[in-house]
């Protein structure tokens, strides 16, 4: 007979031992999998793995600079998660940021000084992301509707409306390509730190996690955020506004995904694409289950699915194998990882006597 | 009772927690047929553990059950039902939509079609045997508490069950439910049915049960005959010591006494348009206990919940008398006002609401952090201050006598007493000047039951206003100066918690009219 008991607090060091046991079971398994359907050495597919992530110090660069961006979408979406609002827009919302910048830049370039054309870019991706996001929480606030399907339905709508202007904006006519955006003269676009291109995306974000962080553990707001979370009763009963508090955070969360657009549009691509946001307003979402919520962690969650991917893209390309083999490591990885949460909550008895008559 | 017949035979039960909460420890436990026996024990004695142990829910560590002398293993619920055991929780466990009979029926693997009439036949059969008052063919959100009850306990008799728990199932009783739930209990008894009802109300065990097993810290340490034990004999062997059972009632101090509170005609609906008070109007006074009596769902929380700002009113006024010794009268009117709002406008309104961890605190939050539900507006840095709170959660651990690993436990963590002590302490500290508590020892042992009255009787005796929603009437008796009994929303009348019995306002809780005091 086999019982399942829920346990009662496990000491960091043993829970992340647990953690670590699992993602190393995973490499195991992957190994096997690895082995028998190809037939390759899985001991050179995690090098080329690791090769594909930090193989030379461009690829490198690379890494970080997903990492960042990723992380800026999975902090947006923290603050709405902790109030149990289940944003799933932030790919809509990051859709919004990147059109309201690639805008600025086409319609204002060189028309005005590059600084005050970046802080206004700036502006306008934070407010179309937080509008993005607004709508949905008004509507959950006056009328209680299902905050899922609607974020979730206005990423359609973000997509078309960029599709559309890609449409109006495309160079060459035609083309349905918008291309590098202001490309001689480099209007809008962010300014290389010490010749290195992403290190502004990499330093913006790194400022935000830590502010992200404060502003959720130890500010009034993020104190709010967590009592409605928790139980919007009891919110009501200390007088906290219950709506204003959703809307306002989640204002809040579009406003940070905007500003991942921004980030995209005017520090990395140069350019707007319907697929700009690259389904990252999904992986957020796991990059933040997976740290429960904490910006800090999520560094190491963001870091993981990044290196995953890039990993998976290495080997597809090295060994000639379908890109979908490395989304089955990294599915099988993910499994270990979220499986172990079941064994760091329960215990399981294996009870060998038959009733436990052992009195 | 040389006769008895041996039910169940439980030894040696042990139950562990999360591998460090002893819930029950080495319990031995006979239960015999034809008899009705009170298992008693303070909060976390390890009562409805033991029992959901019989009754399949939880798996013992180590230790045996015999039933009728064969040794068994009772692995989940369906087991406990092939041997004839039943539990009814305190929370049911209906269907609302479906009728009586639909719901004994649920889910039983009977050979052929499903003969509805035939089952109400037997239903009809099963409540004429023991004096139920069921009608099969009611639907369950049309029933009372009670009759919800009495479905519950004939869906496990229908089941053939012989061997009843039942778990506080009182608390949700008026006095003449009460009766009634007893003296169907007697007849299954007599019957040859085994009864076990855990509890800790004394009155009924004195009443209804033949043998006591009382618990303590998860083990049996004892078991007395009930008609040759007194209720002073089973507290002190639940406590563990001497204690006391009175219940303090200070005089009102007349001189200093004024009006604080004063409710005119105040009608309230709940979100379906349904009235839940109707043309209430009542004062309350400063240093005195209003007690609050009615079945529960009489408009109690709606009551509470208008005066804290909670509850949207429909007419009426609630007006909080901020002096009346000077000149002319000042008065503030509360309807309107959102906690925040009477907060600013100086009242110092505290409020102990019926679902603590619901609402009145954050489960998942620790001691310190639930200080600071109040307090956190304070200051006008954007930062929340925690000191301040957590000297306020170390200063109630203390007083109290919170039982906690430290201030960083979360709530959720604590037993219900532990939790109750913290809201209570945390609105307490404000220095209120009215203070509305709903069911504040609901769940509570005895121990800290008496310190929740004693912290009430202090409150009083600061010249707050306290209002005081009950369930048990013997406590409102002894504790309250003025009852307000209410029933369906309306007020069938206010009498003195002095000179009123139990029968007159168990009666008003179920028909309009009474005393006015």
């Amino acid at each position: 007979m086999i019982h399942i008991t829920k346990r009662k607090e496990m000491p960091l060091w043993q829970s992340l031992s647990v953690r670590l046991g699992a993602i190393l079971v995973a490499i195991v398994v992957c190994g096997f999998i690895t082995t028998i359907t190809t037939g390759l050495n899985p001991i050179s597919v995690y090098a080329t793995m690791f090769k594909g992530a930090f193989g030379t110090p461009r690829k490198i660069w690379i890494l970080l600079q997903e990492i960042a961006i990723l992380l800026c979408v999975a902090l947006a979406l923290t603050p709405a998660f902790r109030m149990k609002f289940w944003n799933l827009g932030g790919e809509g919302q990051i859709l919004a940021g990147s059109l309201a910048s690639a805008a600025c830049m086409i319609c204002l370039g060189g028309k005005l000084p590059n600084a005050l054309l970046i802080l206004l870019m700036l502006v306008c991706s934070l407010v179309a992301g937080a509008v993005w996001a607004g709508i949905p929480a008004v509507a959950k606030a006056r009328w209680n509707t299902n905050e899922t399907l609607f974020t979730l339905m206005m990423n359609y709508v973000a997509t078309q409306l960029v599709a559309y202007f890609v449409i109006v904006w495309e160079v060459p006519k035609g083309s349905g390509n918008i291309g590098i955006i202001n490309q001689a003269t480099e209007a809008g676009w962010l300014p290389q730190i010490a010749g290195f291109k992403y290190l502004l995306n990499i330093l913006l974000v790194a400022v935000l996690t830590v502010v992200m962080h404060l502003y959720l553990s130890y500010s009034k707001h993020g104190y709010e955020i967590s009592v409605v979370g928790e139980s919007t009763n009891t919110a009501r009963y200390v007088g906290i506004k219950v709506d204003r508090v959703i809307v306002r955070t989640l204002l809040l969360s579009g406003a940070v995904c905007g500003f991942a657009g921004f980030l995209l549009v005017a520090g990395t691509n140069h350019t707007l694409t319907t697929t700009i946001a690259g389904g990252r307003g999904f992986t957020a979402v796991m990059v933040a289950w997976l740290a429960k919520f904490n910006p800090l962690v999520m560094i190491a969650s963001s870091f993981l699915l990044v290196f995953m991917d890039s990993g998976a893209g290495e080997i597809s390309t090295a060994y000639g194998l379908n890109h979908s083999f490395g989304d089955i490591l990294t599915g099988i990885i993910l499994f270990f990882i979220i499986g172990c949460e079941f064994f760091i909550a329960y215990q399981v008895h294996f009870d060998k006597k038959e009733g436990g008559h052992d009195a | 009772m040389t006769d008895r017949q041996l039910a169940v035979r439980m030894r040696g039960i042990t139950k562990v927690f999360a591998g460090k909460v002893v819930a029950n420890k080495d319990v031995d436990l006979d239960i015999y047929r034809g008899e009705v026996l009170a298992l008693l024990g303070e909060n976390g004695s390890g009562k409805t553990t033991l029992m959901n142990m019989l009754s399949g829910i939880y798996f013992p560590d180590s230790g045996h059950i015999e039933i009728d002398g064969k040794p068994v293993v009772i692995a989940s619920p369906k087991d406990a039902f092939d041997h004839g055991i039943g539990m009814i929780h305190q929370h049911f466990k209906l269907v609302n939509v479906f009728t009586a009979a639909e719901n004994i029926v649920l889910g039983l693997k009977e050979e052929g079609r499903l003969d509805l009439a035939k089952a109400a036949e037997r239903i009809r059969q099963i409540c004429d045997t023991y004096g139920f008052d069921v009608d099969p063919n009611q639907k369950v959100y049309d029933m009372s508490v009670s009759q919800k009850q009495t479905v519950e306990i004939v869906k496990l008799l229908y089941r053939g069950a012989d061997i009843l728990i039942l778990d506080e199932p009182t608390a949700v009783l008026t006095p003449q439910e009460t009766d009634k739930l007893f003296a169907v209990l007697r007849n299954m008894r007599d019957d040859g049915k085994a009864i076990i009802i855990i509890t800790h109300k004394l009155n009924e065990v004195k009443e209804l049960s033949d043998r006591v097993v009382v618990l303590r810290k998860g083990e049996n340490v004892g078991e007395m005959i009930t008609a040759e034990s007194t209720t002073q004999e089973m507290t002190n062997m639940m406590v563990g010591r001497q204690v006391t059972l009175n219940i303090d009632r200070p005089p009102v101090e007349m001189d200093y006494r004024m009006e604080r509170i004063r409710v005119k005609n105040l009608t309230v609906k709940n979100h379906d348009g349904i009235v839940k008070l109707d043309d209430v109007s009542f004062t309350a006074y400063t240093g005195e206990i209003l007690g609050i009596a009615g079945i529960s769902g009489s408009g109690q929380k709606e009551l509470l919940e208008a005066i804290a700002g909670l509850q949207p009113v429909e007419s009426g006024s609630i007006e909080y008398v901020v002096d009346a010794t000077g000149e002319k009268e000042e008065v503030e009117q509360l309807i309107g006002m959102d906690p925040i709002k009477i907060a600013q406008m100086g009242v110092v309104l505290s409020f102990v609401p019926e679902d603590r961890l619901g609402m009145g605190l954050v489960a998942d939050m620790d001691l310190t952090d639930n200080m600071m539900l109040r307090s956190f507006r304070d200051g006008a840095s954007p930062f929340t201050d925690r000191k301040a709170p957590r000297h306020l959660a170390e200063l109630v651990v203390d007083e109290l006598e919170v039982n906690t690993p430290g201030v960083s436990t979360p709530v959720r963590r604590l037993s219900g007493g532990n939790v109750q002590k913290v809201l209570v302490g945390r609105e307490i500290a404000a220095a209120p000047t009215v203070l509305l508590s709903a069911y504040a020892v609901r769940g509570l042992d005895v121990n800290s039951s008496y310190l929740i009255y004693d912290l009430l009787n202090r409150q009083k005796g600061n010249g707050v206003a306290v209002v005081y929603v009950g369930e048990d009437l013997d406590v409102l008796l002894e504790l309250c100066d003025r009852i307000l009994v209410l029933c369906g929303g309306k007020v069938s009348g206010v009498v003195d918690g002095r000179t009123t019995n139990k029968n007159e306002v168990g009666l008003m809780m179920t028909k309009l009219g009474g005393g006015e005091a």
